[in-house]
């Protein structure tokens, strides 16, 4: 593969990681998220195969094959298998309306473009135009957490954040070194499991996962 | 090698004391762990101390100690040591109680030491990303012993504090990709670009813009992990909530670290960039953390959130200390972290039998602690007496070093600075009267307080206060040029 191609690719694939951000802010179903959120780590794997193969980093074939099992079936699986044992398919309800969040959204790109201009004009990597999509995905990762109120859809936002961490890890600087790589990846899959057990708690101490109902800690309410 | 071993005793009690689970030594055993961790940690700062190395001391690649870690170092296995001597009473009452069931004591334990490992790796790594992987682990360790009790506020406080410390630290480690990203022009991809002793030699050559953003990310996500304002809301939750004894270590010692890597990547910027940029930002940040925390001490009700407020204001002074830079601001830092942390914890163990005594954490109910217990009662007053900066406490010197270092350099601060620090000896003082004096209510629980931690650490912050021994001078003021 050429350097321009691999480019071009790598451009593509960013796009659609971008493009599965949107569809994560629009989505109202959480079956819908999860198959989203599943793309998305797809992309990612993806696009780290093609930095590996293109800049010959060997190391990178281990971060990009541990994303592919980690975020395209361990996590989705998990977060699916919690979603049916707790009967959550109902709709997402967004605290703000979709529309408005889709603009937040277009406006949280056009920053992140802006602030990462340093950047771009610095690198000299092949994926150094994709920096900017990587904080674009951070922030409306970060976007979805907020405008959310359920428990699940927020683990989803969570994970999302991590999706475009992992991204800019790979387009900046063609991967952290390895031992970092793993131990983020070991961190990310304890940060899951612990998820599980929160959403369990939350379920049998609330009854419900809507986290509005979470607001007695507040200021001079405590008993 | 000492380095290895130390790291190696907490990561295998926390697989030990979870095989062993909850049997009637497993309290003793973490006692046991901890203090082995003391021991060797002592013996490494006197490794330290003895060789007399003016800079670092590197071990392979992946750790390293200097003046600034080490004694950071054994404050961390030291009060982990008397919290887990507190821990044993004090949750024996709990379980007598009914509040926790023994499978829960397993987790308990075994986290405990786990949560160790995370805080003194996160202190001797060399490597910038394991710090971060360590900062996280200490959060995922911690965020489900504050829902230990699974009371519906204690999963409320553990479901916020996961949620925006993993907000506050994914940020993070975009900074330490940008940071990782400057140094790999300079010296190529792979370990060293992650390396502070690389990254200190070869600061000249990072791009300062790059480490601009990068310090923005770094100041948001571990800032809130130090619990500053306007980042906060997670503390106040997460330590109240929680067993006593992880409020102690969580307050004492976890924003302690969090500060050390904040501090480490403000170093840094600033070399790269000339200036006090990155000191100004904490300044700010430290500022406002003061004033809020100290105005919101009034208004609380329960006593380990009051003293989770508390936490919030010193670590705003510390960071405005680090902040401000200079000799004597930092060394005053330096000691505030020590003081804070020892008397911190005290405060939280007196506290935690405070509230077992009146089997509630609320203030009003909370009463006449001299007469029912004396020892908890005059070492709750000790306690708040030293974390208000009276004199001849260990505060009141870094406090007084750090005023006279921000009239010296910024004297325009200093009023708001003084105004925190009166706001909150008055609100501290208001509540402790009524909770102190006075007759206690008669339906009060009996309890078997242990004491040796509350006035071992009162000890240590009145002769500190007092006098700072050789070493410990030493260590400061080589740390004072390493931060410089």
């Amino acid at each position: 593969m050429t350097q321009n191609f691999a480019t071009q690719v790598n451009n593509i694939l960013a796009a659609f990681i971008l493009l599965a951000s949107f569809g994560m802010l629009a989505q109202r179903r959480i079956y819908g998220l999860l198959v989203i959120f599943a793309w998305q780590g797809f992309f990612l794997a993806l696009s780290a195969g093609v930095v590996a193969y293109t800049a010959d980093i060997k190391h990178l074939y281990i971060s990009a094959a541990l994303t592919l099992v980690l975020k395209v079936i361990v996590l989705p699986y998990i977060l699916y298998s919690l979603v049916n044992r707790l009967n959550i398919f109902r709709d997402v309800e967004p605290l703000v309306n979709i529309p408005t969040t889709m603009l937040i959204g277009i406006a949280l790109v056009i920053f992140s473009y802006h602030l990462t201009a340093p950047v771009r004009e610095l690198s000299t990597l092949f994926t150094r135009t994709t920096l900017a999509v990587a904080l674009s995905t951070v922030l409306l990762g970060f976007l979805m957490m907020i405008t959310r109120k359920k428990a699940v859809t927020q683990v989803i936002g969570f994970l999302a954040m991590e999706n475009g961490l992992f991204f800019a890890a790979t387009s900046a600087t063609y991967g952290m070194p390895l031992v970092v790589e793993l131990g983020v990846a070991l961190d990310l899959l304890i940060a899951a499991l612990i998820f599980g057990i929160f959403i369990f708690q939350i379920r049998t101490t609330f009854d419900t996962l809507d986290l509005r109902e979470m607001e007695k800690l507040k200021e001079g309410s405590e008993t | 090698m000492i380095i290895t071993t130390l790291l190696g005793v907490s990561l295998v009690s926390a697989g030990l004391l979870a095989l062993v689970g909850d049997r009637r030594m497993a309290p003793d055993l973490n006692i046991l762990a901890s203090l082995v961790s003391f021991v060797i940690s002592v013996y490494l700062a006197f490794d330290v101390y003895s060789s007399g190395t003016a800079g670092t001391s590197l071990v392979g690649d992946y750790f390293f100690i200097d003046a600034f870690n080490v004694y950071l170092v054994v404050l961390t296995t030291f009060v982990s040591t008397t919290t887990a001597v507190f821990s044993r009473n004090y949750m024996k009452f709990e379980r007598g109680h009914g509040k926790v069931s023994g499978g829960r004591m397993r987790f308990y334990h075994a986290m405990y030491q786990l949560f160790i490992f995370a805080m003194l790796l996160a202190l001797l790594a060399n490597n910038v990303g394991v710090l971060w992987i360590s900062m996280e682990l200490a959060t995922l360790a911690t965020v489900l012993l504050v829902s230990l009790y699974r009371t519906p506020s204690s999963v409320e406080a553990a479901w916020k504090y996961f949620i925006l410390c993993g907000v506050g630290i994914a940020l993070a480690l975009f900074g330490t990709i940008l940071l990782y990203f400057a140094a790999e022009k300079v010296v190529g991809s792979g370990v060293q670009g992650l390396l502070w002793t690389n990254l200190i030699k070869i600061n000249a050559k990072l791009e300062p813009r790059i480490l601009a953003l990068a310090f923005i990310f770094f100041m948001v996500g571990y800032g809130t992990k130090v619990g500053l304002v306007p980042l906060h809301s997670w503390l106040p939750d997460a330590h109240s909530e929680g067993p006593t004894p992880i409020s102690a270590v969580l307050s004492g010692l976890l924003l302690n670290i969090a500060l050390y890597a904040l501090v480490r990547c403000k170093v840094l910027v600033n070399l790269s960039m000339g200036g006090n940029w990155a000191g100004r930002i904490m300044m700010g940040f430290g500022l406002l953390s003061m004033i809020v925390a100290s105005l919101s001490l009034f208004r609380q009700r329960d006593i380990k959130r009051m003293f989770a407020y508390s936490s919030i204001e010193h670590m705003g002074i510390a960071t405005f200390a680090f902040g401000l830079g200079g000799a004597m601001a930092t060394f005053g830092a330096l000691l505030h972290m020590l003081m804070h942390s020892l008397t911190k914890s005290s405060i939280f163990f007196t506290a935690g039998y405070a509230s077992q005594l009146s089997g509630t954490q609320n203030m009003v109910h909370i009463r006449g602690l001299i007469k029912a217990n004396p020892l908890v009662g005059w070492g709750l007053i000790f306690g708040v007496m030293a974390i208000a900066g009276t004199p001849p406490f260990g505060l009141f010197a870094s406090e007084f070093l750090i005023l006279t270092a921000s009239m010296k350099q910024i004297p325009a601060l200093t009023p708001l600075v003084l105004f925190a620090l009166v706001v909150a000896f008055a609100a501290l003082f208001r509540k402790l009267q009524p909770m102190v004096f006075g007759d206690p209510s008669p339906d009060r629980r009996e309890i078997n307080a242990s004491v040796l931690p509350i006035y071992l650490h009162m000890g240590l912050v009145l002769a500190l206060g007092v006098f700072i021994p050789v070493f410990l001078q030493k260590w400061f003021l080589e740390a004072v040029e390493i931060l410089k």
